[in-house]
C-alpha cells in the first residue's frame, strides 16, 4: 500500500488511539479509585474534567482526517462512538468550567457504575480500533 | 400452646368484652348520629353508615354480642340473657330468612347464637360444618389459617357483609357471587334497615352459601385439621383440643380477631359443659407436656400461616422448644401474646399503647387488658397498632379492627373459595405457610435469636382488597412495623424515629427484591432531639478492626474475651478497659456495657477523631438589606429574635459571631472589643471581593456582646431609605466563605429576591403561564454551578450556608438551594413574606428563627453508614455532600436534618438471618466536644417474596420513594418522575398479585402492609412538588422537594398526607396525660370532602401549617368556646390563633393543639378557615382524596392501577 493520505490518516490514528486507550485506562482507574474510597470525589472530578474534552477532540480530529481521506468504512466504525460522544457532552450536568463529572452526583452508584461501564467498553473499543488500524 | 389458649381466654373474655360491648353501644349509638364522633362511618352518607352499623352488628350479634354479653357479666356467670335476646335477633334473621338450606339453618340454631360455638369445638366436623355454615366462604379461610380458620372465617363472612356495603361488586368478584349478590341486595336496597331485618338477609345469605360451600365445609373442616396437623402431624390425636387451641392461637394472634374467635371459645366455656371440657383439655393440654408440645407445633405454625401475633410470640416460642416444655407452654402462651407486646408496643410508639389502654378503658366495657389476661390486651395490640387501639367505641366494631381485617377476610376467603370451588389451588398456596413456617422454625430455632418472620405475617399480609375498602386509613397514627425480631433484639434495636428501613424484613437476594418491587432503603433521622441518650467516655472506643464498625447490642461475644462483628463477621479481641463496666462497677461482663445495651450512643471521642483542634461555634448572618428587603422587613424579625436569643446560640466561650449585609455592595461590620461602635466598611468592588479586616469581623460573642446588640438594634433602621435594588448575592457569599474558611461554621444567608449582580446572578426562568401545565415542568434544576461550586467550596472549609428565602416573586430557589444542598445547610422559604401585610409568615419566621438559633448544632461532621456485608448503599438523599460511598461530609449537623439511603444487595445474604446498619455520626459539638453518635439496627432476613411483603414499611418506603422521584424529576422530567410513581405502584401490587396467584384479577389486592401505598402515592402525586395540572409557582415546587429531601419521615409523612381530625366535639375519651395536661385523641379522618359536614370543625395537621376549617353549620357552643366569636359570621377571615378561654371545649382543643405543634420543631402556623373563604382552597388542596380538576380521586386512582395491571 503506497503511501497515501489514507494510510497517514491510519497512522496516525493509530498513535491517537494508543493515546485514547490510555485516557480510557485512567478513567477506570479513577472511577475504581473513587469506588473504593482512596479519593476525594472533587479531586477526581477536578483531575478527570480536564481529561474529558481533550479525549473527545481527539477522537472528533482523527474521524475527520478520515472523512477527508474518504474511509467510509472506518469513519462508519467511528460514527457511533463520536454520535455517542455528542450526546453525552450534550447532556452532561449545569456545569460552569469543562468536562462531565459532577463530584455531588458522581458517588451515585448508578452514575459510578455507568462510567466505569463506560470507560471499559470504551478501552475495549479503542483496543479494537487499534488493532484495526494498525492492520487496515 | 394449650397454655397459652386458656390463660389467654379468660384475658380474651375479660377483653372482648367491653369491646364488644362497645360495640354493641356504638351500634345501637350509630344511627343516633355522629356524636360519639369518632366514627367516621358515620358521616359517609348517614343512610351507608347506619347500614354498616347494623349490619355489621346484625351480624356480628350472633358472635359477638353474645360473648360480650357474657363477658360483661362476668365469665364465671353464665347469663344467657343478653345471648337470648341477641339469640332472638340472630334467629328472627335466620329464621327471617327463607333459608334456602334447611340444614344449614338447624346447624346455626343449634348455635344459636351461643350453642353453636359451644358444640361446635367438641366435635370438630360439626363445627366445621357450623363455620362453614357461617363463613359460606370460611372454608377458604381455613386453608389461609390453616387450622384456626374456622371461627375465623366465620367472622370474616359477617365483615364480608359491612363490607359489602361499600362495594358490593367486590364481593362477587372474589367469589361468593351467591352471597354478594345477596348482601348487595340487602345492603343496598336497606341501607336504612334495622339491624334485625337487615342481619337477618345477610344471615340468610351467607348460610345459603354456607351451604353452598358447605359440602366442601363439612370435609374442609377435617381437612383443616390435617392441615394444621401436617406441620405439626400430633395434632391430630385429640381433635377436640386443636381446635380450641387453634382458635386461641388465632385470636391472640388476630389482634382484633382475637376477640371474635374468643367469643366463640368463651362462649362455649361459659354455657356449655361441653366446651368447658374443652376449655378444660386445653388447660389439661397444657400441663401436659406431649399434648402442650403438638399443640404447640401447631400453634406456631398457626401463627406463621394465619395470625397477626404479637412479634415476639414464635422467637418465645423457639427458645422455649428448646428450652423446658411447661416453661415453654405458659410463657409461650402468656408471654407471646401478652408480655412482649405491650412491651414492644410501648417502647415503639411509645404514646400509642397508652392510647390503647385508656381508650379501651373509656370504652364502655372497661379494663381488659389489665385484667386477666395479657393475652387479650396484647393480642390487640399486636395488630399492627392501628388496628386496635382505636379509641372510638363506635369505630371499633367495623370502622376499626375490623373493618381492617375484613377486607383481608374476605378476600381470603374469596380467593379460597374460588379456590374451594373449582377444587384447591389456593389450598396449595396457602399451604405454604404453614409448610414453611416449620421449616423456618426449626431455622430460627438453631439460630437462637432470631424469630421468625411469621408472627406479623397473618396481620401484615392480609389481603386487602382496595377497591373494595372503602375506609382505608386506620383511625389512628400509622406506627413503623415492628422488625420481626425476638423480644431481646427487639428491645435493643434502634427506635424507629431515628433509623427506619423500608422492608424490615430484607429479602435475601437482589432478585428477590427485584421480584417484590419495592424500594429498599433506609431513613435516617440521626441527630434528632433525645431525651436519653447514653453518654460513653472511654479511652479505647471499641470497633472492628476490619469494618471499624462500632460495637454495637447486635455482635456476638464468642467468650468473654472476643467479639464477632456483626457486620464483617471479624472476630476481634475484647479490650482490658472494655471488660470493666463503669455502670455496674464490675468486671468480666462485655456484654452488659451501655454500647452493647443500646442501640443508639453517644461517644466522647479522643484526640484520633480529631483533624484538627475541635472548632468553636462560629455563626455569620449575611443579610440582605436591598430595597425589596427593606420593604419585606424581616430585618426587624430577625434582629429581635437575635436579641432574644443571643444568649441561647449553642456555643461555649470561644463561640464567634459576625454579620454582613449586602445590597449591590457588601457591607461588613468591625465588631471588634474596644470600639465604641460597630464600624461598617463597605466594599463596593464585587468582582473581586476581599476582606477589609479579616481578623475583627467575626468577633467572641461574649467579649463584643454590647457591640453586637449595639448592632442588632441599629440594623434595621440603617437601610429604611435604600433605594438600591440590586442583590450582589453571589460575591457576598464569596466574601462569606472566604471569612468562614479557616474555622468553618455555620452562615445564615437572608435572601428576599433573584441575585442580579456579579457572580451568580440568575435570571427569572419562571413563565407565570406554565405554572399550571400539565406537561412539562421546566427548570427544576439549577441554572448555574455557582452556587453548587460554592458549596463544595464551603463543605471542604466545614461552613453550611442555611438559606432563608423570603421572596415576594419568583427568586430561583432551584439554584439558589444548592448552596445549602451540598453544604449540608437548611432551607426555609417564606413565600410573599411581608411583616405586615403577612402576619402569618411572619410569625412562623420568629417561630422558625427561634428554633434555628437555639437548637443543637454538630460542626464539622462525617456521617458513615455501614451495612452487613452483601449490601451496598447505592444512592443518598439529603443535605450532604457525598465523600465517598458510605460516608457523607456535613460542615453541620442539626436535629431537623434527615437521610435517606437507597440500598443495594450486592451478594446474596443466604448465610445469615440477620443484617445489621449503623450509622455513625462524628460531629464537634457546639461546646467543642468531638462526639460520635452511633445508632443500629437489626433487621432479620427472609427468603420468601410472603415475608418480604409482610415487612414492608410503607411509610418509610414513601418517603424514599418520593426522594427518588424528586431526583428523578431533577434529572429527568417531572412526568416521568410521576409515571415512576404511578408505576411503583402498579409493579409492587401486581408482584403481590402474582405471588398471591389465586387471587382474582378483577380485584386489586395488596397486603395489608400496603394497604396505604396507593393512598400515599396518590398524595404524592399532588403534593406541591409533583402535581401537575394545578398552579403551582415553580419557586414552592422547589422548596416542597428540598423539603422531601432535608425533611426526616415523621415531618415528611405529615407533608405528604396531612392528617385530619374532627375537634368540635373533643372528648377526653382516649386522651393521653402529657406533663399533668389532657390531651384528646380524635380519630384520624380521612382526606375527602365526604368527611367534612357544615356542622363540625376540622383541624387539619400538614406538618409545617395546620388548618381549622369551620363549617357553616358549626356549633355556635364551638364558635363560642373555642373560637371565642358569638357566630359563624362574626368569624374574621384571618385569624390565627385560638383565644385562650377558659371553657373545657377550648382547653381540650387547645391542648391538641400544642400537643401536636410539642412534636415537631418548627412551629406550625395556624390558620383558621371558614368555610366559604377563599383560603378555602388551600385547605381543600390538602384533600387528596377527592378529584380535582387534575387529578384522581382515590377510587379512580386505584382503578387506574388496576388498569394497568391488567395490561
Amino acid at each position: 500500500m503506497a503511501f497515501t493520505f489514507a494510510a497517514f490518516c491510519y497512522m496516525l490514528a493509530l498513535l491517537l488511539t494508543a493515546a485514547l486507550i490510555f485516557f480510557a485506562i485512567w478513567h477506570i482507574i479513577a472511577f475504581d479509585e473513587l469506588k473504593t474510597d482512596y479519593k476525594n470525589p472533587i479531586d477526581q472530578c477536578n483531575t478527570l474534567n480536564p481529561l474529558v474534552l481533550p479525549e473527545y477532540l481527539i477522537h472528533a480530529f482523527f474521524c475527520v482526517m478520515f472523512l477527508c481521506a474518504a474511509e467510509w468504512l472506518t469513519l462508519g466504525l467511528n460514527m457511533p462512538l463520536l454520535a455517542y460522544h455528542i450526546w453525552r457532552y450534550m447532556s452532561r450536568p449545569v456545569m460552569s468550567g469543562p468536562g462531565l463529572y459532577d463530584p455531588t452526583t458522581i458517588m451515585n452508584a448508578d452514575i459510578l457504575a455507568y462510567c466505569q461501564k463506560e470507560g471499559w467498553c470504551k478501552l475495549a473499543f479503542y483496543l479494537l480500533a487499534f488493532f484495526y488500524y494498525l492492520y487496515g | 400452646m394449650s397454655a397459652p389458649a386458656g390463660s389467654s381466654h379468660p384475658a380474651a373474655s375479660a377483653r372482648i368484652p367491653p369491646k364488644f360491648g362497645g360495640a354493641a353501644v356504638s351500634g345501637a349509638a350509630a344511627p343516633a348520629g355522629p356524636g360519639a364522633g369518632p366514627a367516621p362511618h358515620q358521616q359517609n352518607g348517614p343512610a351507608q353508615n347506619q347500614m354498616q352499623v347494623p349490619s355489621g352488628y346484625g351480624l356480628h350479634h350472633q358472635n359477638y354480642i353474645a360473648p360480650s354479653g357474657h363477658y360483661s357479666q362476668g365469665p364465671g356467670k353464665m347469663t344467657s340473657l343478653p345471648l337470648d335476646t341477641q339469640c332472638g335477633d340472630y334467629y328472627s334473621a335466620l329464621y327471617t330468612v327463607p333459608t334456602q338450606n334447611v340444614t344449614p339453618n338447624t346447624v346455626n340454631q343449634q348455635p344459636g347464637a351461643q350453642q353453636l360455638y359451644s358444640r361446635g369445638p367438641p366435635a370438630p366436623h360439626i363445627v366445621g360444618s357450623t363455620l362453614g355454615s357461617f363463613q359460606g366462604a370460611a372454608s377458604s379461610a381455613s386453608h389461609l389459617h390453616t387450622s384456626a380458620s374456622q371461627p375465623y372465617s366465620s367472622f370474616v363472612n359477617h365483615y364480608n357483609s359491612p363490607a359489602m356495603y361499600s362495594a358490593s361488586s367486590s364481593v362477587a368478584s372474589q367469589g361468593f357471587p351467591s352471597t354478594c349478590g345477596h348482601y348487595a341486595m340487602s345492603t343496598v336496597s336497606n341501607a336504612a334497615y334495622p339491624s334485625v331485618s337487615y342481619p337477618s338477609l345477610p344471615a340468610g345469605d351467607t348460610y345459603g352459601q354456607m351451604f353452598t360451600s358447605q359440602n366442601a365445609p363439612t370435609v374442609r373442616p377435617v381437612k383443616d385439621n390435617s392441615f394444621s396437623g401436617q406441620n405439626t402431624a400430633i395434632s391430630h390425636p385429640s381433635p377436640l383440643p386443636p381446635l380450641p387451641s387453634q382458635q386461641h392461637h388465632q385470636q391472640q394472634s388476630l389482634s382484633g380477631y382475637s376477640t371474635l374467635t374468643w367469643s366463640s371459645p368463651g362462649l362455649p366455656s361459659t354455657q356449655d359443659n361441653l366446651i368447658r371440657n374443652h376449655t378444660g383439655s386445653l388447660a389439661v393440654a397444657n400441663n401436659n407436656p406431649t399434648i402442650t408440645g403438638v399443640q404447640y407445633g401447631e400453634y406456631v405454625n398457626n401463627q406463621a400461616s394465619s395470625a397477626p401475633t404479637p412479634l415476639s410470640s414464635t422467637s418465645d416460642d423457639e427458645e422455649e422448644e428448646e428450652e423446658d416444655e411447661e416453661a415453654g407452654v405458659d410463657s409461650s402462651s402468656t408471654t407471646s401474646s401478652a408480655s412482649p407486646m405491650p412491651n414492644s408496643y410501648d417502647a415503639l410508639e411509645g404514646g400509642s399503647y397508652p392510647d390503647m389502654l385508656s381508650s379501651s378503658a373509656s370504652s364502655p366495657a372497661p379494663d381488659p387488658a389489665p385484667e386477666p389476661d395479657p393475652a387479650s390486651a396484647p393480642a390487640p395490640a399486636s395488630a399492627p397498632a392501628p388496628v386496635v387501639p382505636q379509641p372510638s367505641k363506635m369505630a371499633k366494631p367495623f370502622g376499626y379492627g375490623y373493618p381492617t381485617l375484613q377486607p383481608g377476610y374476605q378476600n381470603a376467603t374469596a380467593p379460597l373459595i374460588s379456590g374451594v370451588q373449582p377444587s384447591n389451588p389456593v389450598y396449595s398456596g396457602f399451604q405454604q405457610y404453614p409448610q414453611q413456617y416449620p421449616g423456618v422454625n426449626q431455622l430460627s430455632s438453631s439460630i437462637g435469636g432470631l424469630s421468625l418472620q411469621s408472627s406479623p405475617q397473618p396481620e401484615s399480609l392480609r389481603p386487602v382488597n382496595l377497591t373494595q375498602e372503602r375506609n382505608i386509613l386506620p383511625m389512628t397514627p400509622v406506627w413503623a412495623p415492628v422488625p420481626n425480631l425476638n423480644a431481646d433484639l427487639k428491645k435493643l434495636n434502634c427506635s424507629p424515629d431515628s433509623f427506619r428501613c423500608t422492608l424490615t424484613n430484607i429479602p435475601q437476594t437482589q432478585a428477590l427484591l427485584n421480584k417484590a418491587k419495592l424500594p429498599l432503603g433506609l431513613l435516617l433521622h440521626p441527630f434528632r432531639d433525645l431525651t436519653q441518650l447514653p453518654v460513653i467516655t472511654s479511652n479505647t472506643i471499641v470497633r472492628c478492626r476490619s469494618c471499624r464498625t462500632y460495637i454495637n447490642p447486635f455482635v456476638s461475644f464468642i467468650d468473654q474475651r472476643r467479639w464477632k462483628c456483626n457486620l464483617c463477621y471479624r472476630v476481634n479481641d475484647v479490650p482490658e478497659e472494655f471488660m470493666y463496666n463503669p455502670l455496674t462497677r464490675s468486671y468480666g461482663e462485655p456484654h452488659k456495657r451501655p454500647e452493647v445495651q443500646n442501640s443508639t450512643v453517644e461517644f466522647i471521642a479522643s484526640s484520633d477523631y480529631m483533624l484538627r483542634p475541635p472548632q468553636p461555634a462560629v455563626y455569620l448572618f449575611v443579610l440582605d438589606v436591598s430595597h425589596n428587603a427593606v420593604e419585606a422587613g424581616y430585618l426587624t424579625i430577625l434582629c429581635q429574635s437575635l436579641l432574644e436569643n443571643l444568649d441561647k446560640l449553642p456555643g461555649d466561650s470561644r463561640t464567634r459571631i459576625g454579620f454582613m449585609t449586602f445590597d449591590s455592595t457588601i457591607h461588613f461590620y468591625n465588631l471588634q472589643e474596644g470600639l465604641s461602635q460597630p464600624q461598617m466598611l463597605i466594599v463596593s468592588d464585587i468582582d473581586d471581593v476581599f476582606l477589609p479586616t479579616p481578623d475583627s469581623l467575626l468577633v467572641n460573642l461574649y467579649e463584643s456582646k454590647e457591640l453586637i446588640k449595639d448592632l442588632l438594634n441599629a440594623l434595621p433602621n440603617m437601610f429604611t431609605n435604600t433605594r438600591e435594588t440590586h442583590s450582589a448575592l453571589g460575591p457576598a457569599l464569596q466574601a462569606a466563605f472566604k471569612l468562614m474558611s479557616p474555622t468553618g461554621g455555620r452562615v445564615s444567608v437572608f435572601q428576599t429576591q433573584l441575585p442580579s449582580l456579579g457572580a451568580g446572578l440568575l435570571q427569572s426562568r419562571e413563565d407565570p403561564n406554565q405554572r399550571s401545565s400539565t406537561k412539562v415542568v421546566q427548570h427544576l434544576g439549577p441554572a448555574t454551578d455557582f452556587y453548587k461550586k460554592l458549596a463544595l467550596d464551603c463543605s471542604g472549609q466545614q461552613t453550611a450556608v442555611d438559606l432563608f428565602l423570603l421572596s415576594s416573586q419568583y427568586s430561583d430557589l432551584a439554584s439558589l438551594a444548592c448552596m445549602s444542598k451540598y453544604s449540608a445547610g437548611c432551607i426555609y422559604y417564606y413565600p410573599s413574606f411581608h411583616y405586615t401585610h403577612n402576619p402569618s409568615q411572619a410569625e412562623k419566621l420568629q417561630k422558625d428563627l427561634k428554633r434555628y438559633l437555639t437548637r443543637k448544632i454538630g460542626f464539622e461532621a462525617v456521617m458513615r453508614i455501614r451495612c452487613t456485608k452483601g449490601l451496598s448503599m447505592h444512592t443518598f438523599h439529603g443535605n450532604f455532600f457525598v465523600r465517598s460511598t458510605d460516608l457523607l461530609s456535613l460542615a453541620n449537623i442539626n436535629p431537623d436534618a434527615g437521610f435517606a439511603v437507597q440500598l443495594s444487595i450486592e451478594e446474596s445474604l443466604t448465610d445469615t438471618s440477620l443484617v445489621c446498619f449503623q450509622t455513625a455520626l462524628l460531629y464537634t459539638s457546639s461546646k467543642g466536644e468531638r462526639r460520635i453518635r452511633v445508632h443500629t439496627l437489626c433487621l432479620p432476613v427472609v427468603s420468601s417474596l410472603a415475608d418480604v411483603y409482610a415487612g414492608v414499611d410503607v411509610q418509610a418506603a414513601i418517603c424514599l420513594l418520593a426522594n427518588m422521584a424528586v431526583d428523578r424529576s431533577v434529572s429527568s422530567s417531572l412526568s416521568d418522575a410521576r409515571d415512576a410513581l404511578v408505576n411503583a405502584v402498579v409493579d409492587s401490587l401486581s408482584a403481590y398479585g402474582s405471588t398471591v396467584s389465586n387471587l382474582q384479577h378483577s380485584a386489586l389486592m395488596a397486603p395489608s402492609s400496603l394497604k396505604l401505598f396507593p393512598l400515599y402515592v396518590l398524595a404524592l402525586l399532588k403534593q406541591k412538588a409533583f402535581r401537575t395540572g394545578t398552579s403551582t409557582r415553580l419557586d414552592d415546587r422547589v422548596y416542597a422537594m428540598c423539603q422531601i429531601k432535608s425533611q426526616p419521615l415523621v415531618h415528611l409523612m405529615k407533608m405528604i398526607h396531612p392528617n385530619l381530625y374532627r375537634i368540635d366535639r373533643l372528648t377526653d375519651e382516649g386522651a393521653v396525660h402529657v406533663n399533668d395536661r389532657i390531651v384528646p385523641q380524635p380519630p384520624l379522618q380521612k382526606l375527602s370532602a365526604e368527611k367534612l359536614t357544615r356542622e363540625g370543625a376540622f383541624l387539619m395537621d400538614c406538618g409545617s401549617v395546620f388548618y381549622i376549617w369551620v363549617g357553616k353549620g358549626c356549633d355556635n357552643n364551638f364558635i363560642e368556646d373555642v373560637l371565642g366569636y358569638t357566630n359563624f359570621a362574626s368569624i374574621p377571615q384571618k385569624m390565627t390563633h385560638l383565644p385562650e378561654l377558659d371553657t373545657l371545649s377550648s382547653e381540650r382543643a387547645r391542648s391538641f393543639i400544642t400537643w401536636l405543634r410539642d412534636s415537631r420543631p418548627l412551629s406550625p402556623i395556624l390558620h383558621i378557615v371558614k368555610d366559604e373563604s377563599p383560603a378555602k382552597a388551600e385547605f381543600f388542596q390538602h384533600l387528596i382524596e377527592d378529584r380535582t380538576e387534575a387529578a384522581f380521586s382515590y377510587y379512580e386512582f386505584l382503578l387506574h392501577v388496576q388498569q394497568q395491571i391488567c395490561k
